[in-house]
Order: structure tokens, then C-alpha cells, then sequence
């Protein structure tokens, strides 16, 4: 088992019942090949910094998930039928990562808008 | 002869440091546009070494990142006045 985190971006023509339906397939497709669901996370219609297949947002998604390493093959081509997903990107999680986004789960750093207390004490 | 050893003002030039070392920072996240743009210029290239300081481990790490977050359309490919 291994750690693993995955973002896919879902086509913003879908309505947001549909795009959890969409996710909850993905989330499905995990369940079915044994591997621990960590976290699921719905960002939302997010606007992307430039347009991908025309359109100029898209629905955030992020699934962390324990698993075997032939489950993200597996995952990747379920997204690649998927006519709706429009970008994704699994990667896999070193101990410091996991670290992080432990801290980021309990809301330490408030996500998207404010980076707070991290970003504050680089400066 | 006489222009060319003279010391600069030395005061004048702050050490670099390696923020990522400074503050313990052990991960960099790629979803995090805002702490990202600090190593890319308006353009959106990523800032070179000797400019941020960051150290060689950590400079591959933030190139990494940025790069996910391009791939994601979170922080652009080529950008016009992003700061």
C-alpha cells in the first residue's frame, strides 16, 4: 500500500449534482480495487488560469487514498473514459507530504484564499 | 589598476538564505497558487536560484511543484502581469 493523491478537474457543464454523482463513481472505482479512501475533497467551480478544451472554469475535485501501486493505473483509465474529466493528476505522497496534508485536513491553513500561517512566517 | 580591486560596499548586500531551510518547510504544495507565485515572475517563469536563494534541494522541489500546479491550470503557463 501506498500513498496517493489525485486532482481531476471535471467539465463545468455538468451540474453540481452530476458532478458529485462523478465522483462518487471514481471513489467507487477505488473502493472496488481495496484501497483506503483518506479524504475527499469538492473545491468547487474554480476558475483554471487558462482555458482547457474551450472552457475557462471547472469543477476542483481531490481524492488522497491509500493503495496498492496497480490501482492508479487502473483509476487513470477509468479517467481517461470519462469524457467529463478534463485534467488529472495522481501523485504519490512522501511521509512529509502526508504530514502536510494531515495538517491541511484539520484546516491549519485555510485553503485556497488564505495560506496564513505557513506563508506569513517565509516571508 | 587602481578601479579594479576596490571592495564594494558590503553592507549593502543582504545574505541569501534558503527559506525553505530557515523555516523547516518540508513539502511544497502544488494546489497552493498563492505560495507558489513568490517563485515565479509575472511572466509566470520560475525564478532562478540566485534570485530566491532557495537552496538546490529545494529549488528542484518548488520547479516540481510549479509544474503540477501548470498542468492543473492553476497557475498558468504563460502569463501577463501576474503580480
Amino acid at each position: 500500500m501506498k500513498n496517493y493523491e489525485t486532482v481531476f478537474i471535471l467539465n463545468p457543464v455538468l451540474s453540481e449534482d452530476q458532478a458529485k454523482d462523478t465522483v462518487d463513481k471514481f471513489v467507487k472505482v477505488l473502493t472496488k480495487q481495496k484501497a483506503n479512501i483518506v479524504n475527499v475533497e469538492q473545491w468547487g467551480l474554480k476558475k483554471m488560469a487558462y482555458p482547457i478544451q474551450k472552457k475557462s472554469t471547472g469543477f476542483y475535485n481531490l481524492i488522497e487514498f491509500a493503495a496498492a501501486p496497480e490501482t492508479v493505473a487502473t483509476l487513470e483509465t477509468e479517467f481517461r473514459r470519462d469524457e467529463s474529466v478534463m485534467r488529472f493528476l495522481t501523485t504519490s505522497l512522501d511521509k512529509y507530504a502526508q504530514e502536510y496534508n494531515a495538517r491541511r485536513r484539520k484546516g491549519e491553513f485555510n485553503r485556497t484564499k488564505k495560506t496564513a500561517p505557513k506563508t506569513e512566517a517565509t516571508v | 589598476m587602481t578601479l579594479m580591486n576596490e571592495p564594494i560596499k558590503r553592507a549593502e548586500i543582504k545574505p541569501k538564505y534558503c527559506r525553505f531551510k530557515k523555516n523547516g518547510i518540508k513539502y511544497i504544495d502544488y494546489k497552493d497558487p498563492d505560495f507558489l507565485l513568490k517563485f515565479i515572475n509575472e511572466q509566470g517563469k520560475i525564478l532562478p536560484r540566485r534570485l530566491t536563494g532557495t537552496s538546490w534541494k529545494f529549488q528542484k522541489k518548488v520547479t516540481q511543484a510549479v509544474k503540477r500546479a501548470r498542468h492543473l491550470a492553476i497557475l498558468p503557463y504563460l502569463g501577463d502581469s501576474l503580480k
